[in-house]
C-alpha cells in the first residue's frame, strides 16, 4: 500500500508541476506581449481613462502580485474578459468544449476499435501479407502530417466522389471525416504498439506452455496471451487520447469544426488573448488529467510501474 | 517502463525485429537507410539551387495566369508544369522554394533543441542533485502537455518570424537529447577511468568531449533525423495555421492553406506542395528509424 501511496504522490506531483509550468509560461508570454490596455480602448481615450484601466486590471502593480493575482484567478476559472465576445473567457471557451469532445471522442473510439483488432490480428499472423500491408499503411499514418491527410480526404471523398460534407458540424456524416482524419495517428500508434505488445506475450514461456499442452491456437490467443497484453495496450491507448485531444485544433481547423481549437485560432487573429489563453490553458488541463488517471490506473494495475 | 511517458522521438516502441536471417536484415536496412540519406541529400540540393532550378520567379504574380491548370505547353517555352495558384504564381517554382523555408527552419530547430537539450542532459548528469532534478521534471512536465498548443499560444503573442518559428519548434525538442546524453554520462561516471581522468586534473570538458561524445554520436545522430522529420511537419502545420512563415514567402504549409479554397476548382495548389510534404515526412523519419536500427539498436524501444 506504500507503494500506492508513492506513485500516486510522485505523479500527482508531477501533474502539478506541469500545471504550475503551462500557467507561468502563459503569464510570462502574456507580459511578453507589451500593454493590453490599447487594444481594449479606443485609440483617442484620453490618457486618463488609460490609467484608470491599467490600474484596474492590476497591470500598475509590481510583477510578483500580478504573478501571484494571475495564478489566483485562474485557480478560479477566471482568465478575465473575452475583448471579442464581451463576456467571461471561461464562459466563451466553456460553450465550444461539447463540440471538441464530440469529435475527440468519436475519433478516439473508431481509432481504436480499428487499431486493436488490426494489431492483434498483424501480430498473430506475423509477416503475412495483411500484416506488412497493415504495418505499411500505419507508417504512412504516423508520419504523415495532419491537415493534409484532412485535405486529401476533404479532395478525394468530398469533392471528388461527392459522398460526405466538406465542413462544419451537423449529423453524422459530418463527423466522419474529421474524425477520421484526428484519429488517424492515433489509430496508426494503437495498431502497432498492440501489435509489439502481443508479439512480446506471444514470446512468453507460459504461452509456449499452453501451446506445448497441446490447446488450440485461438485459446492461446483468446485466453493466454490478450488478458496478459490488454495492459499496455490499454496504457498506450490512454495516452493517445490525450495527444488526440491536443491535435484537436488542427483538424478543426481544416473542417471548419466549432470547438475549441477552431476558436483558438479565430481568437488569436481577433487579438482575442484572454480566450487563446484559456483555450490553451483548458487543453493543457485535459490533457495532464488524463495523462494523470492514465498513469494512476496503470500503477493499480502494474506493480512493476510503482517507484521502489 | 521507467517512465510511462516516453520522449517524442523515441515514441514508437517499433515492431519486433523480423529475424529471417540477420545479415539480409542489416544489407536491407542499410540500403534503406542510404537511399533516405540520398533523399536528405536530393532536397537540400534543390534547396540551394532553387534559383537555377525553378522555371519562374516564386513569388511573382499574373493576372492573366490565375488558376491555370497543369500543363506542359507554354508560349515562351516556360509551362507551368504543376499549374498556377490563386494569383497567378507558378506552383512548382513555389514547391522548389518552399523546400529552402522547411530545410533552414527543420535544422535550425535540430540545432537549437539539440545544443539546448545536449547541454541540459550532459549538466543533468554530471552534477546530478538538485539540477538534475529540477531539469528532469521540467522535461517530464513538458511531456505532460501537448506542445503545439503552447506553442501556439506564444507565436500569438509574440508574432510570427522566422527565429520565434526556429526557437519554439526546437525547444519543443530538447527532451530526446536531454534523456539520452544524461543517462549516457550516468553510465559512463561510474567507470573507474573517468574517475582516474578527473584524479589526474582532467577537466569534465574533457571527459565529454573525448569519452561521452564519441559514444553518444550514433545516437544523437538517430534522435536529430527523427526530430528533423517533427520539425519540418510542425513548421508545416503551423505555417497551415498562418502562424508559421508569412505570405508571399512559399512554405509548403502555407500553399497547402492558400490552396484551401480553391480545392474544388484547383485542386493542385494545395496537393502539390501536400503530397512533396508527406513523402519528405514520411521519407525523413522512416530514414531515422532505419538508421536507429543499423546504428542504434538498444534505441528501439522494448
Amino acid at each position: 500500500m506504500r507503494g500506492v501511496l508513492a506513485f500516486f504522490g510522485q505523479r500527482l506531483l508531477r501533474a502539478l508541476i506541469a500545471l504550475w509550468l503551462v500557467s507561468t509560461v502563459v503569464f510570462v508570454v502574456m507580459r511578453l506581449s507589451g500593454d493590453p490596455v490599447p487594444l481594449l480602448l479606443p485609440p483617442d481615450a484620453p490618457r486618463s481613462e488609460i490609467f484608470r484601466v491599467r490600474a484596474e486590471l492590476g497591470l500598475d502593480r509590481p510583477l510578483p502580485v500580478q504573478y501571484a493575482t494571475f495564478l489566483g484567478n485562474i485557480a478560479r476559472g477566471d482568465f478575465g474578459r473575452s475583448i471579442h465576445f464581451r463576456e467571461p473567457a471561461f464562459r466563451v471557451v466553456r460553450g465550444y468544449l461539447p463540440a471538441t469532445l464530440e469529435l475527440g471522442l468519436t475519433a478516439f473510439a473508431l481509432a481504436v476499435l480499428v487499431a486493436v483488432p488490426v494489431g492483434v490480428f498483424s501480430a498473430v499472423r506475423r509477416n503475412s501479407l495483411l500484416d506488412h500491408g497493415a504495418m505499411g499503411v500505419a507508417l504512412v499514418g504516423q508520419s504523415a502530417p495532419t491537415f493534409f491527410i484532412g485535405i486529401l480526404l476533404i479532395l478525394l471523398i468530398s469533392l471528388k466522389a461527392g459522398l460526405l460534407p466538406t465542413y462544419g458540424r451537423g449529423d453524422w456524416r459530418h463527423l466522419v471525416l474529421p474524425a477520421l482524419t484526428l484519429g488517424i495517428f492515433a489509430m496508426a500508434s494503437i495498431a502497432r504498439l498492440t501489435r509489439s505488445a502481443v508479439l512480446e506475450v506471444l514470446r512468453a514461456d507460459y504461452v509456449r506452455t499452453a501451446r506445448a499442452k497441446g490447446l488450440s491456437e485461438r485459446l492461446v490467443v483468446a485466453k493466454h496471451t490478450l488478458k496478459n497484453a490488454a495492459l499496455p495496450i490499454v496504457t498506450i491507448t490512454g495516452l493517445q487520447f490525450g495527444t488526440l485531444l491536443g491535435g484537436a485544433v488542427v483538424t478543426e481547423t481544416v473542417f471548419s469544426w466549432p470547438g475549441m481549437g477552431r476558436l483558438a485560432i479565430h481568437s488569436i487573429y481577433n487579438r482575442d488573448y484572454p480566450v487563446v489563453q484559456c483555450a490553451v490553458f483548458l487543453s493543457a488541463v485535459m490533457f495532464i488529467v488524463i495523462n494523470f488517471a492514465i498513469d494512476l490506473l496503470y500503477g493499480f494495475l502494474d506493480p512493476r510501474a510503482r517507484p521502489r | 517502463m521507467a517512465s510511462s511517458i516516453p520522449a517524442p522521438a523515441l515514441a514508437d516502441a517499433a515492431a519486433a525485429p523480423a529475424t529471417p536471417a540477420a545479415g539480409t536484415v542489416r544489407r536491407r536496412t542499410t540500403r534503406l537507410a542510404l537511399t533516405g540519406a540520398a533523399f536528405v541529400l536530393f532536397l537540400g540540393a534543390v534547396a540551394a539551387a532553387a534559383p537555377w532550378l525553378a522555371p519562374h520567379d516564386p513569388t511573382r504574380q499574373s493576372l492573366r495566369a490565375r488558376l491555370g491548370a497543369p500543363t506542359l505547353e507554354a508560349a515562351d517555352g516556360r509551362a507551368h508544369v504543376l499549374g498556377t495558384d490563386h494569383l497567378g504564381r507558378d506552383v512548382l517554382s513555389r514547391v522548389i522554394y518552399g523546400s529552402r523555408v522547411s530545410l533552414v527552419v527543420g535544422l535550425a530547430a535540430v540545432v537549437v533543441g539539440g545544443l539546448v537539450g545536449a547541454s541540459l542532459g550532459l549538466l543533468a548528469g554530471f552534477r546530478g542533485g538538485f539540477a538534475d532534478t529540477v531539469i528532469m521534471t521540467v522535461a517530464d512536465a513538458q511531456l505532460a502537455f501537448p506542445f503545439i498548443l503552447l506553442a501556439i499560444g506564444i507565436i500569438a503573442v509574440l508574432g510570427p518570424s522566422f527565429p520565434t518559428l526556429i526557437v519554439v519548434i526546437g525547444l519543443s525538442g530538447w527532451v530526446s537529447y536531454a534523456r539520452v546524453l544524461r543517462s549516457q554520462v550516468l553510465v559512463l561516471r561510474s567507470r573507474e577511468f573517468v574517475d582516474a581522468i578527473l584524479a589526474l586534473g582532467g577537466s569534465a570538458g574533457r571527459v565529454i568531449l573525448r569519452h561521452i561524445l564519441p559514444n553518444v554520436l550514433s545516437t544523437l545522430v538517430v534522435i536529430a533525423t527523427l526530430e528533423l522529420a517533427r520539425a519540418i511537419v510542425l513548421e508545416a502545420t503551423l505555417s497551415f495555421l498562418g502562424l508559421g512563415v508569412q505570405p508571399p514567402t512559399p512554405s509548403w504549409g502555407g500553399m497547402v492553406h492558400e490552396g484551401r479554397e480553391y480545392l474544388d476548382t484547383a485542386w493542385w495548389i494545395s496537393t502539390f506542395p501536400g503530397i512533396v510534404l508527406m513523402l519528405t515526412s514520411i521519407v525523413v523519419s522512416r530514414t531515422g528509424d532505419w538508421l536507429r536500427d543499423l546504428l542504434d539498436p538498444t534505441l528501439r524501444g522494448e
